[in-house]
């Protein structure tokens, strides 16, 4: 579904990816590893359509994403940020019911985007707070609120930036269980992230990237390397089995 | 937070309009006798429908249409303290004024020359906020708080200028001006500012989806399917549009924009769609309520109305926040 071919991408003039040349197929949960300030996000918010000024070629069933009609797109793909700062007393139900916008008709929700709310909100598990104000909701729950907000846009492909980033590692769990489970349902998920074990122990595919290009791109047995881990993030580690035959990796000497 | 009947609040907030649009007018210094001014008979006649029956329903108009361009400028700059003068269009109305009365002017093409020159003023703030914050075709709400602060500074400076070469008499009218006051007008002029402004404020409830996006954020927004240059601008002009019509003819009158739809986000919760037709409701009587005191509580003497908002308002918000104060959430 994505093919993108020698992507890449400038900020004032300051080049922040390069050359990036990868391609996606539902289903499949993926992770897009790699230090800070690697290009894990400029990559997503160029495959969500957030960066049209990218250079090269980035296709989504066979159309460049900068071409798509936004409605259409947002209906195909859906993105987490990292976090959403809210100034507003919105409540969680309202946060998910945002993800019907491509959908919606006029001024008010049509029962299917009640249904498709309701459906999202039980997967991710937030229905116990949904009359609750998103500001007064914890990391975690606001994360799970997020999701559901994108999952009640019923996309083929969902695009997560760091969707752990400062969760407790109950939430980092679960959310991972999650978007395994979603993947498994026919999805195409997609989530950056620099927790290198978080990613072995979940993602089918891992991209690494480093200053901007990738670095590697295989099966997590094959990234999880103390080689590549050298040359990614500038760590020496050491790999041991973990939980489900996946690896795990050790930091330090 | 959210309402579980979202109409009761639309109800209540309309039940408040009708009876300030019925009460208010009866209210004055003055006893007025209903059969006889129905009569047409002089004083009641004239005090009745000339005087209070016009001054209440313009200040039920700019009540209301303050109150909800405030609550679209805090959704696009996402600003809790924006109001719908911090992007410079009534301080581009007041400049107009300003500048008819210290060049004297008396008319304008028929109108009242402070009255056209407001509008002037307003419209050309307007096209050059969108000039300056759509550098590039792309419009986000930082480029549009940025060129609306700028040029609002402009304009006060000066406005400055102008009040400190005027004479004494001109310099008196041109604060009492910058004070804001409602004044009775011929419900023809009431007549044809309704009928620019109303669609306009129905344009922002129709909306109202787009406006929620963007009070989250652009990005957000775009996720989801919004042309967010295009929101942003179409809101700009809408709010904009209402806000320098009505300040042409009152003037700036503060503290509505802002306290209002603050108010109601504690009561009715953030979601636009109920947001913006509420504060539009409430914050026509509350200023009607407001200029009624304004002209009673030390008549002869009138108060400006600014400070009677000011002065109601705020302790009020502080009463409703004190009252919420165990969620500490606004």
């Amino acid at each position: 579904m994505y093919r993108l071919r020698g992507v890449g991408m400038s900020y004032n003039g300051t080049p922040v990816l390069h050359d990036v040349t990868l391609e996606f197929e539902a289903p499949l949960f993926a992770a897009v590893v790699g230090p800070n300030g690697a290009g894990k996000s400029t990559l997503l918010g160029i495959m969500a359509g957030l960066r049209p000024g990218y250079a090269g070629q980035c296709l989504y069933r066979d159309r460049e994403v900068r071409r798509w009609p936004r409605r259409a797109f947002a209906r195909e793909v859906s993105f987490v940020p990292q976090t959403v700062r809210i100034e507003f007393p919105f409540t969680a139900e309202q946060v998910v019911l945002m993800g019907r916008t491509p959908y919606a008709g006029g001024l008010f929700e049509s029962p299917e985007d009640w249904e498709a709310v309701e459906r999202a909100m039980q997967l991710t598990d937030t229905v116990a707070f949904r009359h609750r104000d998103f500001r007064s909701l914890s990391g975690g729950e606001r994360q799970l609120v997020l999701l559901a907000s994108a999952l009640a846009q019923q996309p083929r492909v969902l695009l997560l930036d760091e969707p752990t980033a400062f969760l407790d590692l109950r939430h980092q769990i679960a959310i991972y269980g999650l978007l395994v489970e979603l993947s498994r349902h026919g999805l195409l998920v997609i989530a950056a992230t620099h927790d290198l074990n978080l990613a072995a122990a979940f993602a089918e595919r891992i991209v690494a990237l480093r200053g901007g290009r990738v670095v590697a791109d295989a099966a997590p047995e094959r990234v999880v390397d103390p080689a590549v881990i050298r040359q990614v993030f500038g760590v020496e580690a050491r790999v041991a089995p973990g939980p489900r035959g996946r690896p795990w990796i050790l930091y330090g000497e | 937070m959210a309402s579980r009947r979202p109409g009761s609040w639309i109800a209540a907030a309309a039940a408040a309009l009708v009876a300030a649009a019925v009460v208010l007018p009866l209210v004055g210094p003055v006893r007025v006798d209903l059969a006889r001014a129905w009569a047409g008979v002089s004083p009641d006649h004239e005090i009745l429908f000339h005087a209070r029956l016009p001054r209440v329903l313009l200040a039920l108009l700019a009540g209301g249409t303050l109150a909800a361009a405030g609550a679209l400028f805090q959704a696009l700059l996402r600003d809790a303290l924006a109001t719908p003068y911090t992007l410079g269009v009534s301080s581009g109305a007041s400049l107009g004024a300003v500048l008819a009365m210290s060049l004297g002017w008396e008319q304008i093409l028929g109108f009242p020359a402070v009255w056209a020159a407001a509008f002037v003023g307003a419209a050309t703030v307007l096209a050059l906020v969108v000039a300056i914050a759509s550098e590039g075709r792309r419009m986000s709400s930082f480029t549009l708080l940025l060129a609306g602060v700028t040029i609002n500074s402009i304009c006060l400076a000066l406005i400055l200028l102008l009040q400190y070469l005027a004479g004494f008499a001109q310099s008196i009218a041109i604060v009492r001006w910058l004070m804001g006051g409602i004044e009775a007008v011929p419900y023809g002029v009431l007549a044809a500012v309704a009928c620019a402004v109303l669609p306009a404020v129905a344009f922002m409830c129709w909306r109202a989806r787009e406006w929620n996006l963007l009070a989250v954020g652009e990005e957000w927004a775009a996720a989801r399917g919004v042309d967010t240059s295009r929101a942003l601008l179409a809101g700009y002009l809408a709010g904009s549009f209402v806000t320098g019509s009505i300040t042409a003819l009152t003037g700036p009158i503060g503290f509505v924009g802002l306290i209002v739809p603050h108010a109601l986000r504690l009561k009715v919760g953030a979601d636009h769609r109920l947001l913006i037709p509420c504060s539009f409701l409430a914050g026509a009587p509350f200023l009607a309520l407001c200029d009624t005191l304004a002209r009673t509580v030390a008549a002869p003497t009138e108060i400006p109305v600014g400070v009677i908002t000011a002065m109601l308002g705020g302790p009020f918000f502080i009463w409703l926040l004190r009252s919420r104060r165990r969620s500490l959430w606004l």
